[in-house]
């Protein structure tokens, strides 16, 4: 790690302006991405803006039909709030199982939406629920603001300030760990809104976390395992590496694909 | 059997330290005016070293000196040595290229130790390394261990074809004549894949000189510190022994990759005197991934030939080794004398050949692994006898029985003669406790579920309680293979037990001080086990090849025998008898037909305080020694029964059962043998499923962090049902065999066997990823629809 200046603001407010005086700032949610790649010195911001003393930031409510996160609420507060597990289980069941119990209590929602690491799983509830990503300039629809490996809509200096999900009437996740770092190799998200159904792959495409058409289209018919049935997703576009190459993971979509309705449905 | 002696379940005493973090490990060392030591390592996997110019880096702060391998030239500080000689088959040495600590002319993979920094800390060290300009010469690199001999790249001058040598064992003639005469011959080509140890403790070192006395200290994670001395010593050339103390604190685990002396620990102990100043290195993980010794990466081709019957005749073995990019201090005694005498398992094979070729790559050093050849061996003929049984239409527990050998001693074609042991009773045993008989029923309901479900058998062997010096001597090892033990008693009848013996996870400290309570009679607390400092323990050879027990604790019962002679001597004078006519039992001197008795706590006061009798007759004192050399080998045998299921879908493999029924003769605690065979089975799993060290093209470590090289987890492994058999070993007086390397040895071929089995084809390779078994599962499904 080299040096740096650490600051501790107490409002996003402040957070924002310190991140746009000093050089080279980098915001500090849960860390448990920004701090390992700095002990590798594979990062080296100039100055660190923690944001876990924004009150602001944090907090998870219902407010009519959505559901709204504070971006530095931990995985483990999403997993355990009776909110989320009553409005989007789907929710909770995703957050209380990403990486491990350290991760969980530390780890955010809005560092992972963020980070956009191509093999995070908020991405894939984001995408599939339709949510709003909130910034201290502007609101965001899913669709527009994951936008590439490691990429987001987000300008310089932009803080999200909490996550928006409509509430789905059904909903699933599931997702193939990779046998090593137990990130998702495949996740699939799986939400029906009204009509509306939406089906988020993460872990599996070359460019981030995308949706399924095919097989939106064919639960649209009926939203059942079976509708699923002899649908295949196409390795084109797909990740490759030592793990999983890119056939393999477009197999695991439409078996990933298969257990969410399943959980959504209550058949899991 | 007393409640802390021979055969009693008791808690490790060791592990209050540990689980309370008051364990002392070498990074917790630290002494005064201490520097870091930091090692700019080579990006490249191959390349010549054009310039090192250190002049910017110098000049950075907190930096007191920085040192490349010109300097260790300079100061004529040898290479690191290889201490096993083999022969290649015309009778000539092995090729060996030289090992410096820090790389000369060339570096030869990624990790290579280009320069050393010392600053006043580690981040100044690393600030400074960074500053270091290298100009590299990159070469092509060598790194598929079967294509080695054949690149046009030659890593070392001396070795040409890139070949440390071709090695062979066994009776060519007699071999191809027994094929020859064959009614059935199964082959196999068989990669074992490399793997990385990862001890929980990584390494380190902490080099300290003492300018007054002129004398070296090294702190370090070493499982022999009395071999890291010697080779310190004696070949690298820090310091005479007498100036040079090696200390192996409590070390976190080691799996072999501790046995070995590394550039780093020989660089900050040389250093130390050079900027005046105690210099630490500690390893991180990633530095741990490209630089520990790894192990395996063998790539086979076998041949097992068979009567009509089934009965076996012969095995024809050709193995290429990868050794690495230089030669680990045991390395070349891994692929041939700890392998190929492996290779009749638990058989009766009349013939048996076997050729190695070693190669040397651009990819981290490779060396003794948990098990070491052993596992290797052990994959390549329980491999070959499951699918042999396959291909002959038998069940694969008949054809072993049918099989194994019987009658002891048994004299194999490979140099091992085997003592004892009961191979049939440990299967019946494993059949048994795995419902054997069940497993039709229960693969008809897996199939029902859309699964596939497999069932594989491991009949291992191994010769462990390493070894006569004699017998290692004659097949070019550099040391004798004996062990040390001093039993020191004090005045009020406490003990400590010096050995050479080295505990880093096995439980020394509680398995050692039962022998001594149970042979003396005295409390379990009285007794302390001093072991990995070579100012308190003259001499010793270490822990590896589940050797301990078998050899460390052999030599702790000698020189028991001996206190208790002595003892028996001050008991005649204190009790007025004749030394003949005393007895020693349950920590009691008596004198036969009378009740009149010395317990050994007040012997132990008669002898220092030696009122009674003058010290011409007798020395006071009660302080004895011994060494103890092996007659043979031990072998420890046993049969692992892996049944599992697998999901067609995903891949996805799920051990369901697991039954272990181990030989291990006589065990002094049932729980720690037991912990030690958890272990090695989540070891063996972890290579056969899990685990695999994977270099690119270019010579890049591709899995060099937990990220993307797989260890075992708990819920990756089933609840073990662990039983043992007992035939006890004739070749020490304990009648140990040893256990530590086991499972590891065991497990791989019945992970593998079970899901051949299950997939109904032998199309698969270690580890078996989700993604591997997938693959292979589609083939096996589209058969299934074909038929």
């Amino acid at each position: 790690m080299y040096a740096f200046t650490y600051h501790r603001p107490a409002t996003a407010r402040q957070a924002a302006s310190l991140l746009a005086k000093k050089e080279d700032a980098k915001l500090l949610a849960g860390g448990h991405t920004l701090l390992p790649t700095m002990k590798q010195r594979l990062a080296s911001p100039g100055a660190l803006v923690d944001l876990s003393s924004c009150a602001d930031l944090k907090g998870i409510a219902r407010k009519g039909r959505n559901l709204v996160i504070g971006a530095m609420t931990t995985h483990a507060e999403v997993a355990s709030s009776p909110d989320v597990q009553e409005a989007i289980p789907a929710l909770a069941y995703l957050a209380s199982h990403i990486g491990d119990p350290h991760v969980r209590h530390r780890g955010t929602i809005g560092g992972s939406v963020a980070n956009n690491d191509p093999a995070a799983d908020y991405p894939a509830a984001l995408l599939a629920l339709g949510a709003t990503v909130v910034t201290n300039k502007r609101k965001l629809p899913a669709e527009e603001f994951f936008s590439g490996l490691y990429e987001t809509a987000l300008d310089e200096g932009e803080i999200i300030v909490k996550v928006s999900f409509p509430v789905a009437s059904k909903a699933g996740y599931a997702k193939f760990r990779n046998p090593a770092s137990r990130y998702a190799l495949v996740g699939v998200f799986v939400a029906k809104r009204g009509g509306e159904i939406a089906v988020a792959v993460t872990g599996a495409g070359e460019g981030g976390v995308f949706r399924w058409p095919e097989a939106e289209a064919a639960l649209k018919a009926r939203f059942a395992g079976k509708s699923l049935d002899g649908l295949k997703h196409t390795a084109k576009g797909i990740n490759g590496d030592i793990h999983a190459d890119a056939e393999y993971r477009a197999h695991l979509i439409g078996v990933m694909a298969g257990q969410a309705v399943a959980q959504a449905t209550g058949k899991a | 059997m007393s409640a802390t002696g021979i055969g009693a379940p008791v808690r490790r005493k060791e592990d209050h330290r540990f689980i309370t973090g008051q364990g002392r490990y070498t990074d917790d060392i630290n002494r005064p005016g201490q520097a870091h030591a930091y090692f700019l390592r080579s990006p490249h996997a191959h390349a010549t070293l054009k310039k090192i110019d250190t002049k910017a880096a110098a000049a950075m702060p907190g930096v007191l000196g920085i040192f490349t391998g010109d300097d260790l030239a300079a100061d004529k500080v040898g290479g690191l040595i290889c201490g096993w000689m083999i022969h290649n088959k015309d009778g000539s040495p092995m090729r060996a290229g030289p090992h410096p600590a820090l790389a000369q002319g060339k570096v030869r993979y990624v990790g290579d130790h280009v320069a050393v920094v010392v600053a006043e800390t580690l981040a100044q060290a690393r600030d400074a390394a960074e500053a270091i300009a290298v100009d590299y010469g990159v070469l092509p690199a060598v790194v598929d261990t079967a294509g080695a001999a054949k690149s046009k790249t030659q890593i070392h001058a001396e070795a040409p074809d890139n070949t440390v040598f071709n090695w062979h064992l066994g009776d060519k003639a007699a071999t191809d004549a027994a094929f020859k005469a064959a009614k059935h011959v199964t082959k196999l080509d068989i990669v074992n894949n490399r793997l990385v140890p990862n001890p929980m403790e990584p390494r380190a070192a902490v080099g300290d000189y003492d300018q007054g006395e002129g004398a070296f200290t090294l702190y370090t994670t070493s499982q022999n510190p009395h071999v890291a001395r010697l080779v310190l010593s004696a070949f690298i050339g820090i310091a005479p022994e007498n100036k040079l103390r090696v200390i192996a604190p409590d070390v976190g685990g080691g799996f072999g990759s501790k046995i070995f002396i590394y550039a780093e620990e020989t660089v900050c102990v040389w250093v130390a005197k050079k900027v005046g100043r105690p210099v630490k290195w500690t390893s991180d993980r990633t530095e741990a991934f490209l630089s520990d010794a790894h192990g395996r990466d063998h790539v086979t081709h076998a041949e097992l030939a068979m009567d009509g019957e089934g009965k076996m005749l012969a095995m024809r073995v050709h193995t290429t080794a990868n050794l690495g990019a230089y030669l680990s201090t045991f390395s070349s005694s891994v692929p041939t004398y700890l392998y190929a005498p492996l290779l009749s398992g638990q058989y009766d094979i009349p013939a048996i050949y076997c050729e190695v070729d070693a190669v040397y790559t651009n990819t981290a050093p490779v060396d003794a692994y948990r098990g070491a050849g052993r596992p290797e061996a052990t994959f390549v003929v329980e491999r070959l006898v499951e699918v042999a049984a396959r291909e002959l239409g038998k069940d694969p527990a008949k054809f072993r029985t049918q099989n194994f050998v019987r009658k002891f001693p048994h004299q194999t074609p490979v140099i091992m003669m085997y003592d004892t042991g009961n191979y049939s009773a440990s299967l019946k045993k494993a059949l048994e406790t795995i419902d054997y008989k069940g497993f039709p029923k229960r693969r008809r309901d897996s199939g029902r579920a859309g699964k596939l479900r497999g069932i594989g058998f491991s009949a291992y062997i191994e010769a462990c309680g390493i070894a006569p010096s004699a017998a290692v001597g004659s097949l070019g090892a550099g040391v004798g293979l004996w062990e040390s033990a001093e039993v020191r008693v004090n005045p009020i009848g406490t003990i400590e037990v010096l050995t050479g013996s080295h505990s880093h996870g096995q439980g020394h400290e509680t398995t050692f001080a039962q022998l001594v309570s149970d042979r003396l009679g005295v409390p379990l607390e009285n007794v302390s086990i001093v072991h990995g400092d070579t100012d308190k323990v003259q001499m010793g050879m270490g822990t590896y090849g589940s050797r301990s027990g078998a050899v460390g604790m052999s030599a702790i019962f000698k020189a028991i025998d001996k206190v208790i002679a002595k003892g028996k001597k001050v008991a005649a004078y204190v009790l007025e008898a004749d030394e003949a006519d005393i007895d020693f039992k349950d920590g009691n001197f008596t004198v036969k037909g009378t009740d009149r008795k010395l317990d050994f706590g007040s012997c132990a006061l008669q002898a220092y305080v030696a009122h009674k009798f003058n010290g011409q007759d007798l020395e006071p004192g009660l302080k004895e020694g011994a060494f103890y050399d092996p007659t043979n080998f031990t072998f420890p045998a046993g049969v692992h029964v892996c049944e599992l299921e697998i999901d067609p879908d995903t891949g996805v493999t799920r051990i369901e059962r697991w039954a272990a029924v181990d030989d291990f003769g006589n065990v002094i605690n049932p729980m720690i043998v037991e912990g030690q065979v958890h272990g090695g089975i989540a070891q063996g799993v972890g290579q056969a499923l899990l685990e695999g060290a994977r270099y690119n093209a270019d010579g890049q470590l591709v899995t060099a962090s937990f990220m993307d090289y797989c260890m075992p987890r708990a819920d990756d492994l089933p609840s073990f049902e662990v039983g043992m058999t007992v035939t006890p070993c004739p070749s020490n007086p304990l009648g140990i065999k040893g256990c530590g390397e086991a499972g590891a040895i065991a497990a791989p071929p019945a992970v593998i066997n079970a899901i051949t089995d299950a997939l109904g084809h032998e199309d698969i390779a270690m580890p078996a990823t989700p993604q591997a078994v997938w693959r292979a599962a589609q083939k096996t499904l589209s058969r299934m629809a074909a038929e």
